[in-house]
Order: structure tokens, then C-alpha cells, then sequence
């Protein structure tokens, strides 16, 4: 029985979580040296078409097609069968259609989360090629071993409410793997890299709203369980930037724009498994770890490591997704969501073992499926631009134009 | 005393600074400008249509120094700067009559360095 409140609140939450890929993109983009501007606002518009196709040709079908415990297969090639009849495995109440829609805005962010790891010096071509493959042999099958019919660590009973595995750990192994093989950029210590941090909050801005229709709208139905996801999704960008503002307050001296922004990301990222599960104070537990755990990995572990993640896609939304995806096995509780189930804090040690056993798949998975993919594209494609092109930037030697003018 | 001013590439101002450094040139002024020189430069296109012609972009750097330190300078200068293609850009040397530290009214070579 399709439900029309359902199928508008299912639509608008896709039209939300579209939003949130240019809002990545300004987040990025006033991020790097403003000669790559440019370069990474196109990368992640060309994410959003190169990848709405692949998912209406077959990265639905990939993902979410009823094939065995590890891919969807291509039974629904180019939407074959997807109509406006409701597929009550995912959703009873709205079309099947409107469920791909929503899946696909997801499937178009999570490749585009790993641009922040290799900004500002992958080649254009190389990146097409790359990312149309990550999508297919990453995303869609680990979206499939947690989120699709028979999907392996569905049957297991993971929770990932709506995509800290899938979406956050996913990119951001995959981000910590091409910073460390793509390496460091040039000439990076006496630039200042954030050339426009205004933009870097405007994109922040963007991501929190279109956050509400990625964790609310994975209810996939006007509910109490939506309601729940808005409020603790709010709950937990708000603690975490606070305590991020503060920890830099601490150790620095003074409280940031960049960080306290960064830090809501982070708990954004960290919070997305956890939302359809856990009460408002659990929200802010989350919140607060989050930035705690991802201001070490960012402002400790990455300097002494060495490399460079540029804009810190792994730091944020990798650490902030295998947190985000443990403390769900913890903190989740069957009196916020009765389908879920309950977490360590609940009586129900066993839950963060399964958790546990999600994110070694998805990480190991990812980590090696995007090293090959990397040295493939890279034997064809070369994926890093040449050392002149890198120094002049991307956006004249890869775009032909440039984003500002000195005069005029 | 000389006032040393060089049009340079803007993706060599790392190299060059690096050079100034180690000859103990630390203080430079650098501004961004736009220039025309002989080199055609590299062509933008908006929207499908090429634009060629434009005025390029280049970097100025402004560098006052004591005699003994004009020829490392200039060296420096093009030892970061020089690619051996057109567009690498040009060094201007100019007597310099006086230099004024504001903050101790300091004057002449001492206000220099």
C-alpha cells in the first residue's frame, strides 16, 4: 500500500542528500590553494552525474537486487522491474522507484567524500575512470553486504542505520589509501591551504541540512523513528562541534571556525550509524567522542604518520565512521527503535561483536579492493598529474579556466 | 643599496623563495600581478569559447638588499625562476637612496637587512 506522506518525505529527504554533494564541494573546495578550486567543485558535480547514470544502469541493480550474499547481481539492469509498486523488503509504503532515488544520492556522495584524500593533484581522467570503479566494486557490493536482500552482514544482524559503514568507513579507508599511494602534494610548507574558509562553513551549512534527509529519511517513512533521527542528528553535530571548539581552545589557545565546522562533520559522520537507534543523550556521548577521536586522528595521528590526506576525508569520515558504526553496538536500544536491536549498555554485549565483525569487513574489503583499483587505473591513466600541472594547478591545466581575477 | 624587482611565474614562487632563503634573503614584498610579455601563455576557455591574449598572471617580488648582496639575489632569483621557456620573466635592478626603519628611524644599510 503506497503511502503518498511517506513517498513526499522519502522524495524531498533524496532532494536534501543531493544537496549535500555541492555542499561537499564548497566544504572541499574552499579547502585547497584557490588554484584548484575549481578542479574540486568538478569533481564532485561530475560525481553526481557520472554516478546517477551508473546507478539507474546497474549500480542499483549491483546493490540492491535480490542476488546472493555479496552482490545484487543484474537482475534489475537499467531499472528492469524497479516500478511504482512498493518492494516491502526495503520499503512497504513508498514506490520502489522512489527508494532507488533516495539510495542514489548516497551512492553519488560516498565517492565523492574521497576526493578531500587525493585533492588537488589527481588527474581528471584518471579520476573519472577511478571513481566509476570504486562505486561499482567498492560501494556496491559492501551496500549490499549491509543494506541489501540476503546481504551477508544484514543476515548477521549489523546495524547501520544509514551508512557509517557503507558510506563513512567506506570512503574514508578508501581516502586513507590513495593519500598514502597518490602522496603528498607539492609545496605544501609555505602555503596556507584554506583559501577560503567562508566557503568551508557554507559547504558545513549545507551538509548539516541535507544530513537531516540522509539519517531522517533512511526511516523511510514519517515516523516516530524519522523524528528520533532528526533530533539526534541535531544533537550530535551540535556536541561535537562545541567540543572540538573547546579541545582546540585547550591545546591551541584559541577556538577556530575550522575546527569547531569540522568537528560538526565529524559528528555528523559519527552519529549516521547510530541515528534510527539510540535516545538524545546517547547523541551527545556520540557527539562529544567523536570530535575527541577524530581531532587525535586528525591533529595527531596524521602529522606523525606523514601522510597526506589533504583535506582529511580519512580523519573525519573514516575514524568518524568506525566510531560511529561501535558505539551503535553499544549505545543502541530497542526502546528508540523496537526493529533494531539493543547494545552493550543495554544488556547486549553480543551486538558490539557483530559491529565489530561489520567494520573489519568493510574495512578490509575497501582497503584492498581500492589499492587494486588505484594501480589499475593508474597502469592506463596515470593518476597524478605531472609535477609542472600540479604546480600551475588543476583548474588551468585540467579545466582550462581559472575560479577568481585579480582585476575587474 | 639596490632595490631588486622581479616579475616571475607564479607557480615558481615557492622555488624562488627557497633560493632567497638560503642566501640569507629573507625580506621580500610579493604582490600579484598581471603582465604582458612576449609569451602566449596558457589559454582559458569559457563555456566552449577559447580566450587567448589575456594578460597573465605573474608574481612581483620586491627585494631591497645591501651591494655585496645583489649578485646572490639575482642568482637566487633566477635559479628558482628559470624554466629556459618563454614567460620565465624579468629582474629589474634599481639604485635605491635611502631606506628608513619606522620602527627605530633607523636609516641607510643597517635599515635594510
Amino acid at each position: 500500500m503506497i503511502n503518498q506522506v511517506d513517498t513526499l518525505f522519502v522524495l524531498l529527504s533524496a532532494a536534501f542528500v543531493m544537496l549535500m554533494t555541492p555542499g561537499l564541494a564548497f566544504f572541499y573546495g574552499g579547502m585547497v590553494r584557490r588554484k584548484n578550486i575549481l578542479s574540486v567543485l568538478m569533481q564532485c558535480f561530475v560525481a553526481l552525474c557520472l554516478l546517477s547514470l551508473q546507478w539507474i544502469l546497474f549500480g542499483y541493480s549491483l546493490s540492491f537486487a535480490p542476488g546472493n550474499g555479496f552482490w545484487g547481481g543484474l537482475s534489475w539492469f537499467g531499472l528492469n522491474g524497479v516500478g511504482m509498486q512498493p518492494y516491502p523488503v526495503y520499503s512497504a509504503t513508498i514506490p520502489h522507484q522512489a527508494f532507488m532515488f533516495f539510495q542514489m544520492m548516497f551512492a553519488v556522495i560516498t565517492p565523492a567524500l574521497i576526493i578531500g584524500a587525493f585533492a588537488e593533484r589527481m588527474k581528471f581522467s584518471a579520476f573519472l575512470v577511478f571513481t566509476l570503479l570504486w562505486a561499482t566494486f567498492v560501494y556496491d557490493p559492501l551496500c549490499h553486504l549491509v543494506w541489501g536482500e540476503g546481504g551477508w552482514l544484514k543476515n548477521l544482524g549489523v546495524l547501520d542505520f544509514a551508512g557509517g559503514m557503507v558510506v563513512h568507513t567506506s570512503a574514508g579507508i578508501a581516502a586513507l589509501v590513495t593519500a598514502i599511494v597518490i602522496g603528498k602534494r607539492k609545496n605544501l610548507e609555505h602555503t596556507p591551504s584554506p583559501h577560503n574558509l567562508p566557503f568551508v562553513v557554507l559547504g558545513t551549512a549545507l551538509l548539516w541540512f541535507g544530513w537531516y534527509g540522509f539519517n531522517a529519511g533512511s526511516a523511510l517513512a514519517v515516523n516516530g523513528i524519522a523524528v528520533s533521527a532528526f533530533v539526534i542528528t541535531n544533537t550530535a553535530a551540535a556536541a561535537a562541534g562545541l567540543s572540538w571548539a573547546f579541545l582546540e581552545w585547550i591545546r591551541n589557545g584559541k577556538p577556530t571556525v575550522f575546527g569547531m565546522v569540522t568537528g560538526s562533520i565529524a559528528g555528523l559522520a559519527t552519529v549516521t550509524p547510530a541515528s534510527g537507534f539510540v535516545s538524545p543523550i546517547s547523541a551527545i556521548i556520540i557527539g562529544v567522542a567523536a570530535s575527541i577521536v577524530c581531532f587525535i586522528a586528525v591533529a595527531v595521528t596524521k602529522p606523525r604518520f606523514g601522510y597526506d590526506d589533504s583535506l582529511d576525508a580519512f580523519g573525519v569520515h573514516g575514524v568518524g565512521g568506525i566510531l560511529g558504526t561501535l558505539l551503535t553496538g553499544v549505545l543502541a536500544s530497542k526502546i528508540i527503535n523496537p526493529a533494531g536491536a539493543n547494545g552493550l549498555f543495554y544488556g547486549n554485549p553480543k551486538q558490539l561483536l557483530i559491529q565489530l565483525v561489520g567494520v573489519a569487513v568493510a574495512v578490509s574489503y575497501t582497503f584492498i579492493a581500492t589499492f587494486a583499483i588505484y594501480k589499475l587505473v593508474d597502469i592506463f591513466f596515470r593518476m597524478r598529474v605531472s609535477e609542472k600541472d600540479e604546480l600551475v594547478g588543476l583548474d588551468l591545466t585540467q579545466h582550462r579556466e581559472r575560479a577568481y581575477t585579480i582585476i575587474e | 643599496m639596490k632595490l631588486v624587482i622581479a616579475i616571475i611565474q607564479p607557480y615558481k614562487l615557492e622555488e624562488v623563495k627557497e633560493e632567497l632563503y638560503k642566501v640569507d634573503v629573507n625580506l621580500i614584498t610579493v604582490s600579484e600581478v598581471l603582465g604582458h610579455g612576449r609569451q602566449k601563455g596558457i589559454t582559458e576557455v569559457y563555456r566552449g569559447a577559447k580566450e587567448t591574449g589575456n594578460l597573465l598572471r605573474k608574481i612581483r617580488l620586491e627585494i631591497a638588499v645591501n651591494d655585496n648582496f645583489l649578485e646572490p639575489t639575482i642568482k637566487a632569483i633566477i635559479k628558482g625562476a628559470k624554466t629556459g621557456e618563454t614567460g620565465d620573466g624579468k629582474i629589474f635592478v634599481l639604485d635605491l637612496k635611502e631606506c628608513v626603519r619606522i620602527r627605530t628611524e633607523e636609516r641607510g644599510s643597517v635599515a635594510i637587512g
